[in-house]
């Protein structure tokens, strides 16, 4: 996979439903050769994790 | 401190109005779920266990109310959602879908820290606000309410695949809001 668009659309993805293995080889590989889709994916990866640990903290102070 | 605490509610009722619109897309439903979350803080303040901040606290409640009052509504009747008012993201990549070097993402530093300080969450609210509202709705519905896209796309009528495109727009749009309005912010002690 050669774009950065559809790296970026797998990225999300993932998020949201499994990837099948062609998505996520081909991910992969855009990932290995790519820098600035790796800091994407890992922006995406932290924008989903605190927006979870939000929701968590907010059910855990319901006491 | 009764009055310190009415401030406090007081104070964030407008916060509160505009997710609870950006959700319900229904001023009228919005302010009673937000009259009763207000209500339901005010009485139950005592069981704040103080673990996380208050507002977070009072936006949970808020959460709860506006997942029940969708779940409802999404057995009754379809809103009105334009599933086509979706942000542009050609001004991110060039014409071979590689990203143009303005919007290429950089390194945040420590966004774990980030996101415990003061004016982090208004920052990112801000940013989800202005994404176009049908993005910010399913954005908020996915990530900050939980949702899976299953019953996200159910409760709006659109499609699975439709909700995949407008969630990665709305994630795209949602990092470069957050670099330029915080991350980029503090230093720029960026290591290319």
């Amino acid at each position: 996979m050669k774009s950065c668009k559809r790296a970026t659309e797998l990225m999300s993805l993932q998020l949201d439903r499994e990837l099948t293995t062609s998505e996520r080889l081909g991910l992969k590989m855009h990932l290995m050769m790519c820098r600035h889709c790796r800091k994407c994916n890992v922006q995406f990866q932290t924008l989903h994790r605190l927006a979870h640990d939000r929701s968590r903290s907010e059910e855990d102070s319901k006491g | 401190m009764p009055l310190d605490l009415q401030q406090q509610l007081t104070d964030l009722r407008p916060r509160l109005l505009a997710f609870a619109q950006l959700q319900l897309n229904d001023t009228g439903l919005a302010e009673d779920m937000v009259q009763e979350s207000l209500a339901a803080a005010w009485e139950g303040v005592g069981s704040f266990a103080g673990g996380a901040r208050f507002d977070t606290w009072v936006f949970g409640i808020l959460k709860h109310k506006l997942i029940d009052a969708i779940r409802q509504r999404s057995r009754e009747q379809a809103t009105g959602f334009d599933p086509d008012d979706m942000p542009d993201i050609d001004g991110l990549f060039n014409q071979r879908a590689h990203w143009l070097p303005a919007a290429r993402p950089r390194t945040w530093h420590e966004p774990e820290q980030a996101c415990m300080k003061d004016g982090f969450w208004q920052v990112f609210d801000f940013c989800v606000l202005h994404l176009p509202e049908s993005t910010a709705r399913v954005f908020s519905m996915r990530e900050l309410m939980g949702l899976e896209t299953a019953e996200i796309c159910a409760s709006l009528g659109i499609s699975e695949q439709n909700c995949w495109v407008i969630l990665h727009r709305a994630r795209l749009k949602l990092r470069a809001c957050l670099e330029n309005g915080w991350f980029g912010r503090e230093e720029n002690h960026e290591v290319l």
